[in-house]
């Protein structure tokens, strides 16, 4: 175990590196200088290159990569090009909007589909099994920003359960803002509970066919117990995984559903950061992005092999 | 299980030909203003009603198809271009650096999602169709890429590729003339499935603006449009939903349907 444990370690190092490689220089080699883009076309030369001094575009590319990631490891993420603030602080503030985010719609989806994804198994071919995956292929179909929308119409705009937008923060308390984010939460979770369902599903058929699930009614267990006792936990496996790939989905989806609801999380830093050129920030925001999705996937693995130990000796 | 496939199919052509006749016709011009007949429910003169400019949704719905298949088809192309000759070429070498290194790049793409790259390339590019469909294309190599390893390196253990390898063919030609057609099924199914996961990101992407610009008509900008009015005009956001809706089920479903039939296993197994 220690020894897979440092293997995939080393190849996690190895995949921080290369993607923050491959975003500094894609984002470096984009046209447009920051720093006339903050002065205007009628700059004078001296302010340009006062400005890209303070900045530190006059460095070499290179160098300047050093000095990013370095700074990134001893958590200073640089200095915002616009709002001359430091990228932490304006990351730190989005982050708990869009994390809370992505956990409670990831709580929701699982809350949904285990239920779902039991039933229609015990079920199989039945009609209670046929109308949930019939719902599940409907919810596959949605659009999640789609979605958002209704449900604004409905629980915010026609019944005003909730407001159509916004954030109230959470110095409000907690409950405030759970349920600021619940309408979000669910446009998130919603398509994603639908495929967690079908593959909770169909593990648990995979299961239900194995030997050990015929001897353990053999021994006298009934369907029910058999299904509870051994065939969920060993069904568990492929549900795990496809949960900490769907964090990557519900954090990039939760950039878009932040639009629909108005919320001041990464997402919008992002666009308006693109808008403003304010490269530094979206350097940073989209690197924490792909951090998080290697980290988790990482963590998975880790969690797999220690459930499983077949996995330990494969890699 | 042939249901699927019928529901399926009649779905996405209907979607299909809606987008070839907007060539040639649609009920109105899609850009035409009508100002006084403006966010007109839908009635007999507007079959799905009109938009805050008067223009008719149903002909803004047949040329945004038009745009949605265009992006998502290309982008499976993309995916399926690079992504196959990768994953045959990481099976046909497995074990060495070939293949480790092509897995570790599917590895970092993976860490990529769809969304982020659009953001990266549009902060490169500016935004546009055909960043797009970069922006989902490359998503989607990985995906051909680690399906079609996966399905060769079962088929390199077999003899009728050992027979191939006796008579001195060498693993170029075994790749393309004896592992490409047995996982060909495999493929056309998961490209279904792409396909209407492309639909889906383009109508994401353009809904926040990433996407196709004005003037192009597009699903997503539609729905972008919708929002502030949705609560004086739902039709405008429900017909383009349930087109984007309608079209993702009809290839889902479509996909399903394909993969029972062409798998011969699997209908001995559902018995």
């Amino acid at each position: 175990m220690l020894r897979y444990t440092l293997k995939r370690l080393i190849s996690l190092i190895i995949s921080l590196a290369v993607a923050s490689v491959v975003i500094f220089f894609v984002i470096e080699v984009a046209p447009g200088d920051p720093a006339s883009f903050m002065l205007g076309m009628n700059a004078q030369p001296e302010t340009l290159a006062a400005l890209r001094a303070e900045l530190g575009l006059d460095v070499p590319k290179f160098q300047r990569y050093l000095a990013w990631v370095g700074g990134m490891l001893t958590g200073d993420f640089g200095t915002s090009y616009t709002y001359r603030t430091p990228v932490i602080e304006m990351v730190s503030g989005r982050l708990w909007v869009s994390l809370p985010l992505a956990l409670y719609a990831l709580a929701l989806s699982t809350a949904l589909a285990f239920p779902a994804g039991i039933y229609a198994a015990s079920r199989r071919g039945q009609a209670g099994d046929i109308g949930v995956m019939g719902a599940t292929q409907l919810g596959v179909a949605v659009p999640n920003f789609w979605f958002a929308m209704m449900l604004v119409l409905i629980f915010a705009i026609n019944l005003r359960w909730f407001a159509a937008g916004g954030f109230v923060g959470w110095d409000k308390g907690f409950w405030a803002g759970m349920h600021a984010l619940t309408l979000p939460a669910i446009a998130l979770a919603l398509p994603q509970a639908a495929i967690l369902a079908r593959v909770m599903r169909s593990s648990l058929l995979d299961v239900l066919g194995e030997d050990f699930m015929r001897t353990a009614r053999a021994k006298g267990l009934t369907a029910r117990q058999a299904l509870w006792r051994h065939g969920l936990r060993n069904a568990l496996i492929p549900v795990l995984t496809i949960i900490g790939l769907q964090f990557s989905f519900l954090l990039a989806g939760s950039i878009i559903i932040e639009q629909v609801f108005y919320l001041p999380g990464l997402g919008r830093l992002v666009f308006q950061s693109i808008s403003a050129r304010d490269l530094i920030v979206v350097e940073s925001v989209v690197m924490l992005l792909v951090f998080s999705v290697i980290t988790v996937n990482f963590l998975v693995d880790l969690a797999y092999a220690a459930v499983d130990p077949r996995l330990r000796s494969r890699a | 299980m042939k249901r699927n496939l019928i529901i399926g199919g009649a779905l996405s052509a209907l979607f299909v030909l809606a987008a070839l006749i907007s060539f040639v016709w649609t009920p109105y011009d899609h850009t035409a203003l009508d100002i006084p007949n403006k966010l007109k429910v839908p009635h007999a003169e507007h079959l799905l009603g009109t938009d805050h400019f008067g223009r008719d949704i149903l002909s803004m719905i047949m040329v945004g198809a038009r745009t949605s298949i265009a992006v998502a088809l290309v982008a499976v192309g993309i995916g399926m271009g690079l992504g196959i000759p990768l994953g045959l070429w990481a099976a046909a070498r497995q074990g060495s650096w070939v293949d480790e290194l092509i897995m570790r790049g599917n590895d970092l793409v993976f860490a990529f999602p769809s969304l982020v790259i659009a953001i990266l390339i549009t902060a490169i590019f500016g935004a546009g169709a055909v960043n797009a469909i970069i922006a989902i294309g490359i998503f989607n190599i990985p995906v051909f890429a680690r399906i079609t390893r996966g399905a060769a390196l079962s088929l390199w253990q077999r003899e009728f590729i050992l027979a191939a390898r006796v008579a001195g063919k060498s693993a170029t030609r075994i790749s393309v003339e004896h592992i490409l057609p047995n996982v060909t099924n495999l493929l056309i199914v998961q490209g279904t499935i792409q396909f209407s996961l492309g639909i889906l990101a383009e109508a994401g992407l353009s809904y926040v603006g990433l996407g196709a610009q004005p003037p192009t008509p597009s699903w997503g900008r539609m729905l972008a449009d919708a929002q502030t009015l949705v609560s004086i005009a739902p039709h405008m956001a429900l017909m383009p939903g349930f087109a984007i809706i309608l079209t993702v089920l009809g290839l889902n479903l479509m996909g399903d349907g394909l993969r029972d039939y062409l798998d011969p296993r699997l209908r001995v197994a559902r018995t």
